[in-house]
C-alpha cells in the first residue's frame, strides 16, 4: 500500500470509512482528505483539507504532500441529492482536474483508485442478464448522472493510456445495501410498503457496504491496474427483497412511471430518480468474476446483502434512527494532531 | 506495496462504526450465520423450477389432449452438455415454444432456456411470467453463458419474429435465418446445433392478414388478425389455439469443427452453416407434409 494517501470526499459515507481502514495502517504514514464538507467520522490522524466542489486547489494539495497513491470516492452516484448543474460540477469538472494534477510532469502519484458505478451499464430491455467489464450499455446514457459517470470513465481511460507508470483501478459498484448507507433503494425499502412497477419483477444485484469498503482496501493492498464489477453473488427479485424485509408492496403503474412518480419525489414521500425506476423496471447484472480472480473475497452474497439491510432495519426499528453526535471541529482536531502539548506515544 | 496485512474480517463486531448519522454506536454485528435468507428458487436467470412446474401442470393437458404432440428422434437431443436447438417458428403467437420446451423437459428431464426477443421484457406481466418460466432475452452474452459455462439446453427460433409474422399462404416456408447468428452462438460456446422440424404450429393459429399501422401504434411487432380471433372473438381468439396436430421431428445434430470462444467466425463459413441447416430443415419439412394426412389428425 502507498505510504502517503489522499482520499477525495473525506466528508462522505465512503470517504470516511476509507479513511478510517487506512487509519489502521501503520505503513500508511500520511492521510490526506479532500471535502467540500468536514467529515462526519472521528478520524485520529487523517489531514482534513476543505476544497470547493471541482477540486480547484488539487494540483497545488498534491505537489505540497507528494502523495503517491489517490483513492476518488467522490464521485456522486445518487441524483436525489444535489441539483444535476452540481453534480457535474463534483463528477466531471472534479475528476478531470485530479487526473490534471496527477498527471503532471513531476507528479509523485503513482496509483489511482476510483469508486465508479454500475450505473455506466445503465438498465434497458436490450441488456444481457450479465455485464461483463467490456460489456458496452446498450443504449446511450440519458440521465445526468449516468452521463457524467461515462465522462468520468472515458477520462480515467484516456488517463491510463497517457500515464502507463500510473496505476489506475476503476471499480464498478452494484447498487450497495448494509446497515448504515441511504440510497434511493433503501429508502424506497424504508417505505411503509415498498413500490414496484406493475407487471415488472427485477432482478437485482447488490454488494455490501463492508465490502465496498474492503474491496477498495484490496485495490489499495494489491497492484490490479483495470477495471472491476463489484457486486456479490446471485441477483434476487425486487418482490423477494421486499419479502425479506418483510414488507408489503405498493404498485406504481408501468407507463409514464416518472410521470406519475414526480409528485410524490416534490413531496419528499417516494425519491426514485429515473436510473432508479429504469432499474426497477429492468434490473441489472454484473459479472463480479474478475475481482474474485484478481483473489478478493467477498463477505456477503447479494441476497445477504440485503439481509444484512433487512437485519439493520429491524433494530432500527425498535432502538431508534441515532443521530449524529460527532462534529467537526477544526481547532480541537488541530490541537490533538500538531500541539506540542499532546504527549505522543511512540509507535 | 506495502506490507501484507491480515486479511480484516468484516466483523469487527467491537469496533465502533459510522452509523446513519454518524454517531458511534457498535451497530455493527457479527455478520449473519442463519440460513440463506433467499425466500424464492428465482435462478439468475429469472427463471423459477417452482413456476415452471406450475406451467408444465398446466401446460400438460394441452400438450397432450389438444396438441397431441408426437417426437420423432428426441435421443438426438444430448442427454448431458450444452446444446442449441433450432426450429421453424409459426402461429401468430407462436405455439411451438412451449410445445417444445414442455416436451423436452418432459421427456428428458433437462431444462430448455428459451431465447426471446428482448421486446418480451418490456410487457407488463407478460415479460414477467415469460422470465419465470423459462424465458431468457436473445443476447449472444446470455447465449454463451448458457451454452458454454453452464452447459445447458437453449432454445432459439432463427427466423426472429419472421416466422411467426408471416401470412396462412406462406405457411412452412422458412423466412431468412437472420445473419447466421445462431450459429455464431453454438461455434463460440462450442456446442452442437440440434435442428428440430414441427409441423401443425402454423394451423394452430393461421394469420390472415396483419395490421401494421395498429402495430406501429400499440408499439409491439406486429399485429396480426387471426382466423382464431374470427373463429371465437378478439379477446378468446388470442389465446385459444385451433387443435391442430402436431408432430416434431429432430434432426441429426450439426458439430462444427472449429475452436471456441474465437472474437470472430468468418462471416462465408457462419452464413453457409446458416443456410445448410435452413436447407435441411425446410427439406424436412416439406417430408412430413407430404406424409401428413390431415391438419388435425396427423
Amino acid at each position: 500500500m502507498g505510504a502517503r494517501v489522499l482520499v477525495t470526499g473525506l466528508g462522505t459515507f465512503w470517504g470516511g470509512r476509507v479513511a478510517q481502514t487506512l487509519e489502521a495502517d501503520p505503513t500508511v504514514e500520511v492521510i490526506v482528505g479532500l471535502d467540500r464538507e468536514a467529515p462526519k467520522i472521528p478520524l485520529e490522524r487523517t489531514e482534513f483539507v476543505k476544497a470547493d466542489q471541482s477540486y480547484s486547489i488539487l494540483s497545488r494539495i498534491v505537489k505540497a504532500t507528494q502523495v503517491d497513491t489517490i483513492v476518488h470516492t467522490f464521485l456522486v452516484v445518487d441524483s436525489t441529492r444535489m441539483s444535476g448543474r452540481t453534480l457535474h460540477e463534483i463528477n466531471v469538472i472534479g475528476t478531470m482536474n485530479l487526473l490534471a494534477a496527477a498527471g503532471a510532469a513531476d507528479s509523485s502519484v503513482r496509483k489511482i483508485v476510483v469508486k465508479s458505478s454500475a450505473l455506466v451499464y445503465g438498465s434497458s430491455h436490450q441488456d444481457p442478464v450479465w455485464f461483463r467489464e467490456e460489456t458496452p450499455r446498450s443504449q446511450s446514457p440519458r440521465t445526468r448522472v449516468e452521463r457524467s459517470l461515462c465522462e468520468v470513465e472515458g477520462y480515467l481511460s484516456d488517463f491510463a493510456e497517457d500515464n502507463p507508470h500510473v496505476s489506475v483501478t476503476l471499480l464498478r459498484f452494484a447498487n450497495v445495501l448494509g446497515t448504515d448507507i441511504v440510497t434511493p433503494l433503501t429508502k424506497a425499502l424504508d417505505l411503509p410498503a415498498v413500490p414496484f412497477i406493475f407487471g415488472y419483477d427485477p432482478l437485482l444485484q447488490f454488494v455490501e457496504e463492508d465490502d465496498v469498503v474492503r474491496s477498495i482496501e484490496f485495490t489499495l493492498r494489491h497492484d490490479v491496474p483495470g477495471i472491476f464489477n463489484v457486486a456479490g453473488d446471485g441477483r434476487l427479485p425486487w418482490s423477494e427483497v421486499a419479502a425479506i424485509c418483510n414488507k408489503p408492496q405498493v404498485p406504481l403503474p408501468p407507463v409514464l412511471t416518472n410521470w406519475a412518480v414526480a409528485p410524490f419525489s416534490r413531496l419528499g414521500i417516494i425519491d426514485l430518480p429515473p436510473e432508479t425506476v429504469a432499474l426497477l423496471r429492468y434490473g441489472r447484472g454484473i459479472d463480479n468474476r474478475r475481482l474474485k480472480q484478481a483473489g478478493f473475497d467477498y463477505g456477503y452474497t447479494a441476497a445477504g446483502a440485503v439481509e444484512s439491510f433487512a437485519r439493520a432495519q429491524r433494530l432500527r426499528r425498535t432502538v431508534g434512527d441515532s443521530r449524529p453526535a460527532y462534529t467537526y471541529d477544526a481547532d480541537v482536531e488541530a490541537f490533538f494532531r500538531h500541539s506540542p502539548a499532546v504527549v505522543r506515544q511512540p509507535e | 506495496m506495502g506490507v501484507e496485512k491480515p486479511t480484516p474480517t468484516p466483523t469487527p463486531a467491537t469496533t465502533p462504526d459510522a452509523t446513519r448519522g454518524g454517531e458511534l454506536v457498535p451497530l455493527r454485528r457479527p455478520r449473519a450465520t442463519a440460513a440463506d435468507p433467499r425466500l424464492s428458487d428465482v435462478d439468475e436467470w429469472g427463471r423459477s423450477e417452482h413456476m415452471r412446474e406450475l406451467a408444465r401442470q398446466l401446460y400438460d393437458p394441452i400438450y397432450r389432449h389438444w396438441f397431441r404432440v408426437e417426437w420423432d428422434g428426441l435421443e438426438k437431443i444430448p442427454r448431458h452438455g450444452g446444446a442449441l436447438i433450432v426450429a421453424n417458428h409459426a402461429g401468430a403467437i407462436p405455439s411451438d415454444a412451449p410445445v417444445i420446451m414442455h416436451g423436452v423437459e418432459q421427456e428428458l428431464g433437462r431444462p430448455v432456456y428459451g431465447l426471446a426477443d428482448h421486446w418480451f421484457k418490456t410487457v407488463p406481466v407478460v415479460g414477467t411470467m415469460w422470465s419465470r418460466t423459462g424465458g431468457v432475452a436473445a443476447h449472444p452474452e446470455n447465449a454463451y453463458r448458457l451454452l458454454r459455462e453452464q452447459q445447458q439446453l437453449v432454445l432459439v427460433f432463427p427466423e426472429g419474429g419472421k416466422g411467426p409474422a408471416k401470412t396462412y399462404d406462406e405457411r412452412y416456408r422458412l423466412r431468412r435465418f437472420g445473419r447466421g447468428g445462431f450459429v455464431e452462438m453454438a461455434m463460440r460456446a462450442g456446442v452442437p446445433i440440434v435442428p428440430i422440424a414441427v409441423v401443425g404450429a402454423e394451423e394452430s393459429m393461421p394469420i390472415l392478414f396483419r395490421v401494421p399501422s395498429l402495430a406501429k401504434i400499440l408499439g409491439v411487432p406486429y399485429m396480426p388478425v387471426t382466423a382464431n380471433h374470427l373463429a371465437f372473438g378478439p379477446l378468446l381468439g388470442t389465446v385459444l389455439y385451433f387443435p391442430a396436430k402436431f408432430r416434431l421431428k429432430v434432426l441429426d445434430p450439426v458439430s462444427f469443427d472449429v475452436a471456441p470462444d474465437q472474437e470472430r467466425y468468418s462471416k462465408s463459413r457462419v452464413i453457409d452453416e446458416a443456410e445448410d441447416i435452413r436447407v435441411k430443415l425446410q427439406a424436412t419439412l416439406y417430408e412430413m407434409l407430404a406424409a401428413r394426412k390431415s391438419v388435425w389428425f396427423g
